[in-house]
């Protein structure tokens, strides 16, 4: 391994990461709120990934940067607060209160359901609209020539959304708000806070959280059945490294899984699908929490 | 008293099927390999817990049996059984060891990495598996006697209803002993159930041996049954079928998860024929409607039956 490849790795990782990250956070966020593991959240990459190419085919060509960034965003949010509204309203509101494995199953039928509605929509064969990335060109990083897309908007996209979120949930009406149901939702309620609609609003932002996710990276790959679950698991890993509602815990786990994807693909071809999987693995073992979880007293 | 026989009435009525209706054989040997994989799954559903990646178990049994078949050609049907079930306790008792530290969530979703993790490696490993091709095994003697096909598949069918009775009752004294009865409250209130002395890990722990034997077992009749094991058998989609029939079947009563696997074959027998490419769909969508309309499953008309029955007689 020479150093452009060292380079080639460290950039793949930061990409990897950035991606990672955003659709782990919408995961963590609606967890925090709901206390719900949303299974069908690979889905919401998937579907995020499909709105962006369809809305870049009709309003980008590969020319106007703006135009590519904007159609991508627009699919992810249009999608993204779709979805979000029907299956907050329709299904996670109903089964708050019902027996756990119940709860995980019923988002697991959703996941189900949502996949064959993808191949039903969008088919089979992959898809693949590369406006945003054909529009932005690329770039010599230290001997390494990579997509300007990748190595700049990727990760602006998700400090931004990171420092976004950050600061709203400590500053804002509505993020202390989030917060004060995540950390107890019956005293919330006691409070005074509408718990309802706080979560329908968490539920919609973490939805939009996993369509940008796909949105952004669909122009750097192509859109195929089964990348759902694929994400589905790698962002749980991401989660469950880092402990439940933990944000910044969240932002080094998808360094920690991205890079470790990104560096076994150069250094150990033969497990590199393995690799997030086998991260995960040991810091739970280690700490069966996650690595940033805060201790919760057991309730009898 | 319905609860208590209707095991036999399944066995029963699945020969009678299968001997009258030749075509129906096949299907019919699936659908209970299923529910064996099912009431591995039902199994620690009671416990409050759900695996979305039981499938690997049956998957490792089934290239377990395969392996078994090729090294030793004369090896007996009811021996390549053994061999799937002991692969399925010896997996189960060193995965256990993990995965009896979580709960809830984690453990669903540690279940089904390692589901993943096992799928992606066997489509790896070529020279080893096959790749997602899959391996064959040759039919092998049933008893000491080797057999054309329609033979091997009536024996097959024969040994599969006679096994769903004896696991059946199996299971409902395993349900009964204390271990079973630890097990379903650690659903309760786990905390409690450690106030009483009992180790909750431990309960678990053997809790889980018993789910993945019994999905092992479930993996040596799928591959006796196809002849040829992939690594679509641990393809978390299986899982979640699993997950679905246990279920549909329900929890409180072993002979649930045959009940629901008998529902889920004749389901797919008609989705199959009607709805093509929307499998999951139909799936997805049932899982929903139980959720909300039957969250005790089938086995749970049998039961209130039984309560009938038992009020009408005192």
């Amino acid at each position: 391994m020479n150093a452009s490849m060292w380079v080639l790795a460290l950039l793949d990782g930061t990409t990897q990461a950035a991606l990672l990250f955003l659709v782990a956070l919408g995961l963590s966020l609606i967890f925090g709120v709901m206390r719900i593991l949303n299974v069908a959240h690979g889905s919401f990459y998937a579907f995020g990934g499909y709105a962006a190419a369809t809305v870049s085919a009709w309003l980008a060509n590969g020319e106007s940067v703006p135009m590519s960034v904007l159609a991508l965003l627009m699919g992810a949010l249009l999608m993204g607060v779709v979805l979000g509204l029907i299956l907050e309203i329709g299904l996670v509101r109903r089964i708050l209160t019902i027996d756990p494995v119940m709860q995980l199953l019923a988002t697991f039928a959703v996941f189900m359901i949502m996949e064959d509605l993808q191949r039903m929509i969008w088919g089979a064969s992959p898809v693949s609209v590369t406006h945003a990335v054909d529009a932005m060109g690329t770039l010599n990083v230290v001997g390494v020539t990579y997509t300007a897309y990748q190595v700049i908007l990727l990760p602006l996209a998700a400090i931004s959304v990171f420092i976004a979120l950050r600061w709203s949930l400590s500053h804002t009406r509505f993020g202390r708000q989030v917060m004060a149901v995540t950390h107890h939702r019956e005293v919330a309620s006691a409070m005074g806070i509408n718990a309802k609609q706080v979560g329908l609003l968490t539920f919609c932002v973490g939805a939009v959280m996993g369509t940008l996710g796909g949105a952004l990276a669909s122009p750097t790959t192509s859109l195929v059945p089964g990348i759902g679950g694929d994400m589905m698991v790698l962002s749980f890993a991401v989660v469950a490294v880092a402990g439940l509602g933990q944000i910044t815990g969240t932002a080094v786990a998808a360094v920690l899984i991205g890079m470790g994807k990104a560096f076994a693909v150069y250094l150990l071809p033969e497990l590199d699908v393995l690799v997030p999987y086998l991260m995960m693995l040991l810091v739970l073992l280690w700490r069966p929490q996650g690595l940033f979880a805060v201790d919760e007293a057991r309730r009898v | 008293m319905f609860s208590r026989y209707t095991s036999w009435a399944i066995a029963l009525l699945t020969m009678a099927l299968g001997l009258a209706l030749p075509w129906l054989k096949t299907p019919l040997i699936i659908g209970l390999s299923y529910g064996f994989a099912a009431l591995g799954v039902a199994l620690l559903i009671r416990a409050g817990q759900v695996s979305f990646g039981h499938a690997g178990f049956t998957c490792v049994a089934g290239y377990a049996v395969v392996v078994v078949g090729r090294l030793w050609p004369q090896a007996d049907a009811l021996l390549l059984l053994a061999v799937g079930a002991v692969t399925g306790l010896i997996g189960g008792a060193i995965v256990g060891l993990f995965m009896m530290r979580y709960r809830g969530i984690f453990f669903g979703m540690l279940n089904l990495a390692l589901s993943m993790v096992l799928f992606a490696a066997l489509g790896k490993f070529y020279n080893l598996t096959g790749g997602t091709d899959g391996v064959r095994l040759e039919r092998p003697p049933i008893l000491g006697q080797a057999l054309e096909r329609a033979h091997y598949e009536s024996w097959l069918l024969v040994i599969s209803a006679v096994a769903v009775v004896m696991i059946c009752t199996l299971m409902r004294r395993f349900y009964a002993s204390p271990t079973g009865v630890a097990l379903s409250a650690l659903k309760t209130n786990e905390v409690r159930l450690e106030y009483l002395g009992i180790s909750a890990r431990s309960v678990f722990y053997r809790g889980y041996i018993v789910s993945a034997t019994l999905c092992g077992f479930s993996g040596g009749m799928f591959a006796l049954i196809q002849g040829l094991v992939t690594p679509e058998l641990g393809y978390w989609v299986r899982s979640g079928e699993y997950v679905f029939i246990a279920v549909l079947g329900g929890t409180l009563h072993p002979v649930g998860a045959f009940m629901g696997a008998m529902a889920f074959e004749f389901l797919k027998l008609f989705a199959a024929s009607a709805l093509t490419g929307a499998w999951q769909m139909v799936i997805g969508t049932v899982l929903l409607l139980l959720i909300f309309l039957a969250p005790s499953g089938l086995v749970a008309w049998l039961l209130r039956l039984d309560r009938q029955f038992m009020k009408r007689t005192v």
